[in-house]
């Protein structure tokens, strides 16, 4: 079978399964679901791989495969098919998205154990996936934004999956809408590329941005300024990034899958495919660049005050993923793409140990509750540290090689971009010290009771489960969380998860040494061969320099965490007194909430309103009014002839019949 | 016999008739107007009749008269149930149909 | 000869017709129309048309005018010749009006197609056998119409005139408008959260599980 069709059956997989559980979701007994899910994307990866191994059994220079199924509208010009694109970038997607999926499905066949809504989140789950391979797949503009839509569907669904809990229904809503903003920005962009180029292919249109767009023109330059407007709002990127901390709302294999390894990184595989686009309108890179750089530093800053654990690895990610936007944006595609892959790993791993800690809390995630789990929980601990480490940048685990090969390839490019550098190691300093307050503060220090209790072999069990944002009462039936609490120590699917995940958090790096081998970049090569940026090799000896002071950075802010938080308990709390109007500035998230309430939300709604009351109610129910009343007038005037009197009704009658006659009479004469 | 003072006979008759329902307010009265008007038609049906030779015209006034005897049992009907309903029996009284 | 008797049948006729009108109480007025009945009779049968003159007195004068009587019996009589507003006038005028007119169509120069004589006509013209042969030939359909319309008629007479008491409550039906329907079924009332139904027999539940704190049912499988 050739490499397209296993890109078909790669989307068929995760469809079928979607569908299939969906229409049978009161017949699945017990875990079934959850099993036939995690099969479905596992036949997924195991095509992933296959076309993968096809594509490198071919010549590099025919490895950009096209495959349609069949024609979606082809009329007055629009030549849309249902096309997919299967080429190095698209498959190493799909590897990364099927596998790490495969594995957050597995985790989830555990955890989300006794939740009355299991099938469903199963059935919603594969729609992701299979939404997010279609994304990463399509070889059009059209089936592009279609990709794009349903993952912001596929999101809304799985974060407002509690759809008891106003909290999540809402944070639910502020995802999709913002979503939204950014699918508005991408379709004006496709459309202003249709008008130029004529075609709404990708290999067409790449082949043709040099011909029809003014390099550096207006035209190009707003195309990728609204591509950057999507890419921003999907990847939560400031300022459209308001949504990601509150997405947290959802199930935390949701978080691990949606909002840490794939959907937000969709904007960064965005900018990496545009990159024809980009490169051809260097202005509107560098203020994607600049946009992910200030991202970085912003969420880093503000991962080092929250206290809700899920939260901060979602800054955390929030962070990194400037860090990819700002590598793909000046050029360093297979950098930021590396960077993508080993993310998906040791955030995923991340997440999932969270996960296994809220368990063990009976579903409180604060941080000021937490403490001295290691001898409870020594497994999630191991993940935590690894998985920590990883994320920080210390040697020799996957993250440090691949966020310093975007760091050094930015200082490569010189110029004003030397800043970005330096600010990107400000970000990894940040990133050292909030990841590891994050580890000190649940893992070292005195046992918190329910850590005492686990000791003893017991998991804490709420007596009344509540709400942990807000505190208030629920129950666990239908679309509130169910009864169970799972910690990986006790559950072998979450357990081999973890385990693989952290053994490619470790080993991962290898792919990309510099100086010893490029794996990445030579499998990418194909992809961005027409990218000016594709001969230039950061030489080794910059490389190497810029790895040993990523690590010494790593180890500094790791220092750092480790004298506030443990070495001398109490720094903090002084800290935090001393410098109390930072704090409180960053514990509001640097009141982007507020401004964008003001802003935009205020307005729309009293735009709204007075629509409602003066042309709703006003004009159009007036105008309607004034028809009804007339008629209505029209008919009682008529209505008083009808008096039922017989005799009236015989006069009438007769003088009638009179004058039939006299009718007759005189137009016979 | 001129056939016109048939027809002039028939029109007197049937005019009488009109006037007398439009006069009259006892429902049974008016409906004996009524069958006078019938009955000018039929004279003057039965007139032409004679002047063509035709006897179409005396099957249609005897089509006439079952018309008129049905018409006058539907009638009386309705003006005995008005009287067992203890209602006026009095055209301008019975006016409900009105819009 | 025919003149006179067609002067006397004449006025006899107008004569029932001003008496049918005029005369205040109704039984007279029914007598009045009856004398009219049999002076028309007898102008039929100076136009030739005896059939049409027999059935006059046998169903008109014989049949409908001792119906009317036995109706006037039972109602009685006695009202007020007229009261009724601008008609009391206009009535009379209107009738005039196109008394004079009709006149002046049939004899003016209008009606051209009026000839002083008769036509000369065939031997049986107005007999029983030419009419009933007529009836039963060309005239069949109204004939066979004319009997449905007695029909229609006769039953109609029979409705209105009948005592009714009424429709009598339906037990049944009445049992079952009241009767609660079963749970979870989707009534409004439940939708406004104003009746949460009983649970035990619900088909899936087991007796007295508990239902969740908003009323939502604990369903299998739950979604």
């Amino acid at each position: 079978m050739s490499a397209t069709t296993y890109g078909w059956l790669v989307l068929a997989c995760p469809l079928v399964g979607s569908v299939g559980l969906g229409l049978g979701y009161r017949v699945w007994p017990g875990r079934a679901a959850g099993w036939i899910a995690t099969l479905a994307i596992a036949l997924s990866f195991l095509f992933s791989v296959l076309a993968f191994i096809k594509l490198l059994g071919a010549v590099p220079d025919h490895r950009q495969l096209t495959s349609t199924l069949w024609n979606y509208d082809v009329s007055a010009g629009v030549d849309a098919k249902l096309q997919i694109l299967l080429d190095p970038l698209s498959v190493f997607m799909i590897l990364v998205v099927s596998g790490v999926s495969t594995l957050i499905h597995l985790y989830s066949v555990s955890y989300m154990t006794l939740d009355r809504g299991y099938v469903r989140y199963f059935s919603y789950l594969n729609y992701f996936v299979f939404s997010m391979l279609l994304l990463v797949l399509a070889g059009n503009f059209v089936l592009l934004i279609v990709g794009w839509a349903f993952v912001g569907a596929a999101s809304y669904l799985l974060i407002s999956f509690w759809y008891r809990r106003t909290t999540a229904t809402r944070a639910g809503i502020k995802a999709f809408v913002i979503n939204v903003v950014g699918d508005v920005g991408l379709v004006i962009a496709t459309f202003i590329v249709f008008q130029h180029v004529g075609s709404v292919q990708f290999l067409t249109v790449f082949h043709g941005v040099h011909q029809d767009f003014a390099r550096n023109g207006a035209p190009i330059v707003i195309a990728c300024l609204l591509l950057l407007v999507g890419a921003f709002a999907k990847s939560a990127q400031v300022p459209l990034h308001t949504w990601l901390p509150d997405a947290m709302e959802g199930p935390t294999p949701v978080s691990a899958l949606i909002h840490a390894a794939t959907m937000v990184t969709a904007g960064v595989y965005l900018i990496a495919r545009m990159h024809v686009l980009f490169e051809w309108a260097p202005t509107a890179a560098d203020v994607g660049a600049i946009g992910g750089c200030v991202t970085l530093l912003i969420a880093a800053t503000i991962a080092l005050v929250m206290t809700d654990i899920k939260r901060v690895i979602a800054y955390s990610t929030m962070s990194q993923i400037g860090y990819m936007i700002m590598g793909v944006c000046l050029g360093a595609y297979s950098a930021g793409l590396f960077h993508l892959m080993t993310h998906a790993f040791f955030k995923a791993l991340l997440f999932m140990a969270a996960g296994s800690v809220i368990g063990a809390m009976a579903g409180n995630q604060s941080l000021d509750r937490m403490g001295g789990f290691r001898r409870a929980l020594p497994f999630t601990f191991a993940c935590f540290i690894i998985g920590g480490l990883a994320l920080s940048g210390l040697p020799p685990f996957s993250g440090w090689l691949s966020k310093d090969d975007i760091i050094a390839f930015v200082d490569h490019r010189g110029g004003a971009f030397v800043i970005l550098g330096i600010a990107a190691y400000a970000g990894a300093l940040m990133t050292g010290v909030y990841t590891f307050r994050m580890i000190f503060r649940t893992f070292l220090g005195d046992p918190v009771p329910e850590a005492v209790e686990l000791e003893h072999g017991h998991l804490h069990h709420a007596e009344v489960p509540t709400n942990p944002m807000t505190g208030e009462e629920e129950d666990t039936d239908v679309g509130f969380p169910g009864p169970g609490h799972f910690i990986a120590e006790r559950e072998w699917p979450m357990k081999i998860a973890m385990s693989t995940l952290a053994v490619l958090a470790v080993v991962g790096g290898v792919l990309q040494i510099p100086g010893v081998d490029d794996a990445v970049t030579r499998f990418l090569a194909p992809t961005f061969a027409d990218s000016k940026y594709s001969h230039t090799e950061v030489a080794s000896a910059p490389a190497w320099v810029g790895l040993v002071i990523g690590a010494l950075i790593a180890v500094a802010g790791i220092s750092i965490a480790y004298r506030i938080w443990v070495a001398r308990p109490g720094t903090s709390l002084r800290l935090r007194e001393r410098f109390s109007n930072v704090y409180v500035f960053l514990s509001h998230k640097w009141y982007f909430d507020e401004i964008i309430d003001f802003l935009i939300v205020r307005p729309v709604l009293w735009t709204g309103r007075l629509v409602d009351t003066t042309g709703e109610r006003g004009v159009i129910g007036g105008f309607t009014d004034a028809t009804t009343g007339a008629v209505r007038a029209t008919s009682a005037a008529v209505r008083r002839g009808q008096t039922g009197f017989l005799r009236y009704y015989a006069a009438l009658m007769i003088v009638c019949l009179g004058g039939v006659a006299l009718y007759f009479l005189i137009s016979s004469t | 016999m001129n056939i016109g003072w048939y027809l002039v006979v028939s029109a007197i008759v049937f005019c009488i008739g009109a006037g007398g329902v439009l006069v009259r307010r006892n429902p049974l009265v008016v409906l004996l107007c009524l069958e006078l008007m019938l009955n000018g038609a039929n004279l003057s049906l039965v007139a032409f009749a004679r002047m063509w030779g035709n006897q179409s015209g005396q099957i249609f006034a005897l089509i006439v008269m079952v018309v008129a005897a049905c018409e006058v049992t539907v009638g009386l009907g309705l003006v005995v149930a008005i009287y067992r309903r203890s209602l006026p029996i009095d055209v301008d009284e019975l006016n409900e149909l009105k819009g | 000869m025919s003149a006179v008797l067609f002067f006397i049948a004449a006025i006899g006729a107008i004569t029932g017709a001003v008496g049918v009108v005029m005369l205040r109480n109704p039984f007279y007025s029914v007598l009045a129309l009856a004398f009219h009945l049999v002076s028309l009779a007898a102008l039929f049968l100076l136009l030739r048309a005896e059939f049409v003159a027999a059935a006059q007195v046998i169903v008109y004068a014989g049949a409908v005018m001792v119906l009317y009587v036995f109706v006037v019996a039972y109602i009685g009589g006695g009202e007020q010749l007229t009261s009724g507003g601008v008609l009391r006038v206009l009535g009379p005028l209107f009738a005039l009006a196109l008394a004079i007119e009709l006149c002046i169509a049939m004899l003016g120069a209008g009606l051209s197609g009026v000839s002083s004589k008769g036509a000369p006509y065939i031997p049986g013209f107005g007999t029983p056998a030419h009419i009933g042969t007529l009836f039963l030939t060309t005239y069949l359909y109204p004939f066979e119409i004319a009997s449905i319309l007695l029909l229609a008629a006769a039953v109609g007479a029979v409705v209105l005139a009948r005592r009714r008491r009424g429709l009598e409550p339906d037990e049944d039906v009445e049992a079952r408008i009241e009767a609660p329907r079963p749970a979870w079924t989707g009534t409004m009332a439940e939708a406004g959260g104003i009746r949460v139904p009983v649970q035990e027999g619900w088909p899936g539940t087991a007796d007295g599980e508990r239902v969740g704190t908003t009323g939502q049912p604990n369903q299998e499988g739950g979604w």
